[in-house]
């Protein structure tokens, strides 16, 4: 019951012509090839006006006066708006829940009213007829700062010389949480060896291709406010657009359109964003907003600017005694709404050691405060550190003993056959893989033979690595997460599926799409559990007037929970039309079933009636029915997790590395990933998610890094400074599962979305440090530069 | 992003140009292939009052050789260098650099003559004018120059063109039989601009090098050919030769610090370089073991 | 004397006639002027490759030519790619190999694949690989959009052959 379930086992869809397991194409991906995509960034409406924000040159400075009036004359400009102004029209916010004991921060206004935090932050918002036109007036526009000392450091954030940024706050520490379990000074000293080193992470940003684009449209006549926003949660900005505009719910409808990528940058509250829906309002006429690249590296959520002390203590068996960590991270001025910027760290203690069965485990996270730009969550959230954390502390364990990094992973990873059990941060596991993982990652990259290659090609002072990482991943979330602290993020999600008079079906769904498959795995769901061809289903998401209320797509949760909605609803569905069936053919609902498209004997699959013939007597001519009978063609049902406050699912990456040892600079050859995301719907999406997540993550590894002056200046906000990564550098990435499906919905499916970005730095750290090991060179962080390996080689 | 306003004039003929320049002077930018030009102009880090666009003016185009000289029109895009005969024949330097200035994209649009007077020093044409020994020819309403590439950059995004003068043409030696070449940059991804080049032009006489111009790129503010080839002219290649070499160039170069690289970290990859040249240009690969810098 | 100018092109095969401001860049007209919103904005400073059309024949980045540059030129967006047929082969492998997640950068990358398999028959997948490295992709990290060009060149060289 508890052994992972052999991938090529029959699915809990059994059923015929299911899409289940199956690669098909996306429905509706011609529109997006032929550029006929409808992205927030591409809409014009009537009398639409374009909003520029005049930001803040200075990481931390008191506004004392705006002159706007040279401005205002510019031709085309209908409005310069500040910050006190807009305050009439939109509230402040305050980013904290209450679970994260302790979590404070300042209230935060959509434009900047007293005092500027961090250096991009808006002062001013400049509407014009033109983007062009509103930058030419933004130029013109004259304000006085008085500078303040700005706090850039996350080590001397909290010394007592440190200026606090908000006062009223006492101090710059956002959140700490400590956490002590089993006896770890005990386990320590009982240790052969006892192993310590400093993990420091580079800065980062999601750099969407699309940018975070608004439209916002008030309607005074209808007093309704429709906000054209690529976010991945809806339901939620309605909710707080709503709340902070001094609106009703009703009164605010999001639409999400086609978006440009998203990872978690669109799924939070951003000020410019709050400005732009309270500027429609103000304004009485729709206002655009679309960041430009330098505002997007200045204001997009930043992410993952940790730095952790790691310990890890082993016996010469090879057995880990405990796990101990000491992590601080550095956000910005104010902590985000309304996820809040200390999830993150509170992840981190979550997952170290996730994989382990160590018991023995201590943790300490602060979060403070810094006059940069915001952080939060992206994707994969606190996994890749926890993962580099972890999986880096397991290889230098097994360097000091002297065992292959993978035996010391086989004799401490979680056997197959322990669960359910818990972990010692107190995560609960229901079924994971990581024994089954590894022997197939194991065999998908012939280990031994890359390892007699490495060794051979080191003779000739060619130094390939290896690189091993196992992970965990939080995925389909319950209210655990944010709910319980009071943020109105909902964690369920409903679909509601009818069909209509000629046959075809209709879903809408609450999660939404941003490129991932949403609209193809509702679509296969829904056309398995019914019996209908996928091309008779449409799929209508990412609009709160046509949708059921929910959560959307985040935390990898559209899969399990969207999912099961679906199913969930379609099985209504499909009882409600065998129910007619059953009745105009004189047969019992059980005789029947429903496979391509039309009502079939269950026994020997003789046809009975088309879909399209039954809906046409529901619909036209419900007189030819017997009395009492009332068809109902529409079903909706919601779903949320009960059972476990998270799906975990577990994985394990292995990179395949050249390091030039003159030059520094590194070749990721190969890259492999096996992951056990329960039941998959589509394997060449889950595939394909996982690619672009490991691609994030490597970008992380090696090119990644969003870089503060002393002052508190971003002083890379482009695209040719900031490196992401490009074809060029990118290695083919092999792709295995392992499939344990959950047990808590008839789906089967736990999330795979940020699996790929969770583990594949760590990979990559490991394998340079295994590269390296001939020089006796550890690298402890990233991004992994030339420089960085030079330095750590002494060459230069 | 979007540029501030400006004026615009096409040019019709070069004359037309150089009148256009000589009555707005510094106030006026000349657009040739714009894939410099306009990032910067979106990024509003030049605001130009008029642009002059001089990318009609047919005579700035083209390829010739003339007995032992070729000489290459402004306006050749980078493109063109890399599919003609002429310049991998007679200039095969040229055709193996232009594969990494940036992509294709930027390719076709991007001109010799726009990139030499953009002068950026991580990029890669200027120092190849500096290995292939050219000569760039310049007009202003007064006349003709012609400047040794050694003169003509002279700094960041500076050289020796003055704001009412366009550069029409760059001439080159036609490489002789003997000669070799070697072309490496290190960068972080394709295209990207070089955290270190080298562009190298030699002429190669059994073992040894009877000339040798090594163009280094990114080492500074402008590109730099090195007095340290002289340590490897005439006389057998040792390795003792080599680490002589690699010293001069030590001292010799005095690149900067930046996001990419520090310049210890530069001193290091341009002896890297070095040694990776001469061992390519003379066909020895056991001069380039490893560990020797 | 920041007049606009008259400029006269073809885009896609239609003659277009327009009086634009001098630092109108091509990607805006295209996208504001002629409501062709298939080439996208990533950046705006020619790094990302979202911008990519084909002015007379040559993939360029529309972000860094101004519309006045396009005087009698030919300008060829992704719509009038798929219109004509000219890359239908191309974005059925796409779709097959789901070689695209969000879209965005989807005309960028097709516009520069056709280029690519225009040049050569049949590139290898280190020649595809620099040919896109100019077009910068969040959501795949890239494999699949190369395993579709290179099943594409592979049919094309089929069925020349």
């Amino acid at each position: 019951m508890n052994e992972p379930v052999n991938p090529d086992g029959l699915s809990v869809l059994d059923r015929p012509n299911s899409y289940i397991g199956k690669t098909v194409p996306r429905p509706n991906l011609e529109r997006l090839m032929q550029g006929r995509g409808l992205y927030v960034s591409d809409m014009v409406l009537p009398r639409m006006a374009h909003v520029v924000f005049l930001r803040s040159p200075h990481a931390h400075a008191k506004i004392i006066k705006i002159e706007a009036d040279a401005a205002k004359r510019v031709p085309g400009v209908i409005a310069v708006v500040t910050g006190k102004e807009l305050a009439a029209v939109i509230t402040p916010w305050v980013g904290v829940l209450s679970h994260l004991k302790g979590l404070k921060s300042a209230p935060q206004s959509a434009i900047a009213i007293d005092r500027v935090c961090w250096q991009g932050e808006a002062v001013a918002a400049i509407v014009a007829t033109s983007r062009a036109v509103a930058e030419d007036a933004a130029e013109i526009v004259s304000v006085t700062y008085e500078e303040l000392d700005a706090v850039t450091d996350m080590r001397t954030a909290l010394d007592p010389a440190t200026p606090v940024i908000h006062p009223s706050l006492g101090d710059n520490l956002a959140f700490e949480r400590n956490f002590d379990a089993g006896a770890v000074d005990a386990a320590f000293a009982d240790s052969d060896a006892v192993v310590e080193a400093d993990f420091i992470f580079g800065r980062h940003t999601g750099v969407t291709l699309e940018p975070r684009a608004v439209v916002a449209d008030w309607s005074a006549a209808e007093a309704r406010l429709t906000i054209y926003q690529g976010t991945q949660a809806p339901h939620m900005v309605q909710n707080l657009a709503a709340l902070h505009l001094g609106l009703g719910e009703a009164q605010v409808r999001i639409v999400c359109k086609d978006v440009g990528g998203s990872f978690g940058i669109k799924v939070h509250i951003y000020a410019d964003e709050m400005a732009t829906y309270a500027l429609a309002k103000l304004l009485r006429r729709p206002i655009k907003f679309v960041a430009d690249r330098v505002e997007s590296f200045n204001t997009d959520i930043h992410a993952r600017d940790h730095r952790c002390k790691g310990k890890i203590g082993v016996k010469n068996d090879g057995t880990i005694t405990a796990f101990e960590i000491d992590d601080l991270t550095g956000i910005g001025p104010y902590s985000m709404y309304p996820r809040t910027s200390a999830i993150e760290a509170n992840q981190v203690v979550n997952l170290i050691g996730g994989p382990y069965a160590s018991k023995h485990y201590r943790a300490r996270a602060r979060v403070v405060f810094q006059n940069k730009n915001v952080m939060c969550q992206y994707r994969a959230v606190g996994h890749p550190i926890a993962c580099s954390v972890t999986e880096g502390l397991v290889d230098l364990a097994a360097m000091k003993i002297g065992m292959d990094p993978v035996e010391i992973r086989r004799r401490n990873l979680i056997p197959d056959n322990g669960y359910p059990c818990a972990a010692p941060s107190g995560l609960r596991f229901e079924l994971l893989s990581h024994h089954a993982s590894l022997n197939k990652l194991m065999a998908m990259m012939d280990y031994d033979k890359l390892r007699a290659e490495q060794a051979a090609l080191r003779v000739k002072n060619i130094h390939r690595g290896i690189g091993i990482a196992s992970f965990i991943e939080v995925t389909n979330p319950s209210a655990a997460f944010y709910g319980v602290g009071g943020a109105k993020i909902s964690s369920q999600d409903g679909v509601a599926v009818r069909m209509d008079a000629t046959g075809s079906i209709i879903c809408q769904t609450s999660i939404t799409e941003q490129g991932q498959g949403s609209e193809s795995l509702t679509a296969q769901i829904v056309g398995s559990v019914l019996g209908v061809s996928m091309e008779r289903v449409r799929v209508i998401l990412g609009d709160t007037d046509n949708t059921p209320y929910g959560g959307g797509t985040w935390a990898s949760r559209g899969a399990g929970i969207g999912g099961e909605a679906a199913l969930q609803a379609a099985k209504i569905l499909r009882k409600n039309i065998l129910d007619v069936a059953a009745v105009i053919l004189q047969a019992s609902p059980s005789e029947l079933d429903i496979v391509n498209n039309e009502v079939v004997n269950a026994s020997d699959g003789a046809p009975r009636i088309e879909l399209k013939e039954l809906a046409r007597i529901v619909y036209f001519r419900p007189d030819t029915l017997p009395p009492g009978i009332q068809p109902e063609m529409m079903a909706t049902r919601h779903f949320v997790p009960r059972e476990y406050p998270f799906a975990f699912t577990n994985g394990v990456q292995a990179s395949w590395l050249e390091v030039d040892t003159d030059t520094g600079f590194i070749k990721l050859l190969k890259h492999w990933v096996v992951e056990d995301c329960g039941t998959i719907i589509n394997p060449q999406l889950v595939d394909e998610q996982i690619r672009g997540g490991v691609v994030q993550g490597l970008g992380a590894a090696l090119f990644e890094k969003c870089i503060y002056d002393e002052r508190g200046q971003l002083t890379n906000a482009n695209m040719a400074d900031y490196l992401v990564p490009m074809s060029g550098e990118m290695p083919d990435i092999d792709v295995g599962h392992v499939v344990s499906p959950t047990s808590e919905t008839e789906l089967g499916a736990k999330g795979a979305g940020e699996a790929g970005t969770a583990g594949a730095a760590a990979a990559v750290s490991n394998a340079v440090n295994d590269a390296l090991r001939p020089f006796g060179a550890t690298i402890t962080e990233i991004p992994l530069t030339p420089q960085v390996v030079l330095t750590a080689l002494g060459r230069i | 992003m979007k540029a501030s306003a400006f004026a615009y004039a096409r040019a019709t003929s070069v004359s037309n140009a150089l009148e256009l320049l000589a009555a707005h002077g510094d106030r006026a930018k000349v657009l040739s292939g714009g894939q410099s030009l306009m990032p910067a102009m979106n990024l509003r880090l030049i605001s130009p009052e008029l642009i002059v666009d001089i990318g009609e003016l047919a005579e700035l185009r083209g390829i010739a050789v003339t007995g032992d000289r070729v000489r290459i029109g402004a306006l050749t895009r980078h493109v063109d260098l890399a599919r003609s005969s002429e310049i991998a024949a007679h200039a095969p330097l040229l055709a193996e650099a232009i594969a990494h200035v940036a992509h294709p994209a930027i390719r076709n649009r991007g001109t010799l003559g726009g990139s030499l007077a953009h002068a950026d020093p991580a990029s890669e044409l200027p120092a190849c004018m500096l290995a292939l020994n050219a000569t760039v020819i310049v007009r202003g309403q007064t006349g003709e120059r012609r400047i040794a590439a050694q003169d003509f950059f002279t700094g960041i995004y500076e050289t020796a063109l003055s704001p009412e003068e366009l550069l029409v043409a760059v001439e080159l030696p036609v490489s002789l039989k003997s000669s070799a070449h070697f072309f490496h940059e290190f960068a972080r991804r394709h295209g990207d601009y070089a955290i270190l080049g080298l562009a190298a032009q030699a002429i190669v006489n059994a073992d040894t090098f009877a000339d040798l111009r090594l163009a280094f790129f990114a080492v500074g503010d402008r590109p730099v050919l090195a007095k340290a080839a002289r340590k490897l002219v005439g006389g057998a290649l040792t390795s003792a030769a080599i680490v002589d070499a690699c010293t001069a160039l030590s001292e010799e170069l005095d690149p900067h610090d930046d996001q990419q690289a520090s310049a210890s970290m530069r001193r290091h990859l341009a002896k890297v370089l070095l040694v990776r040249c001469v061992a390519a240009l003379l066909d020895r690969p056991d001069l380039d073991a490893g560990g020797s810098t | 004397m920041t007049a606009h100018v008259q400029i006269s092109l073809e885009v896609n095969g239609e003659r277009i006639d327009a009086h634009v401001p001098p630092r109108l860049n091509l990607a805006d007209f295209l996208r504001e002027h002629l409501s062709l919103t298939g080439t996208h904005v990533g950046c705006e400073h020619g790094v990302c490759g979202a911008c990519t059309v084909r002015v007379n024949g040559d993939i360029v980045r529309s972000c860094l030519m101004l519309a006045v540059q396009t005087q009698d030129a030919s300008v060829e967006t992704i719509e009038g790619l798929s219109d004509s047929g000219e890359i239908a082969d191309l974005q059925a492998a796409f779709r097959d190999r789901n070689a695209l997640q969000c879209g965005f950068c989807t005309p960028g990358m097709l516009m520069a694949a056709q280029d690519l398999l225009k040049l050569e028959a049949e590139p290898d997948r280190d020649r595809i690989r620099e040919h896109l490295s100019g077009n910068y992709c969040r959501c795949t990290g890239y494999q699949a959009i190369i395993d579709a060009i290179e099943t594409t060149a592979r049919a094309r060289k089929e069925r020349t052959s």
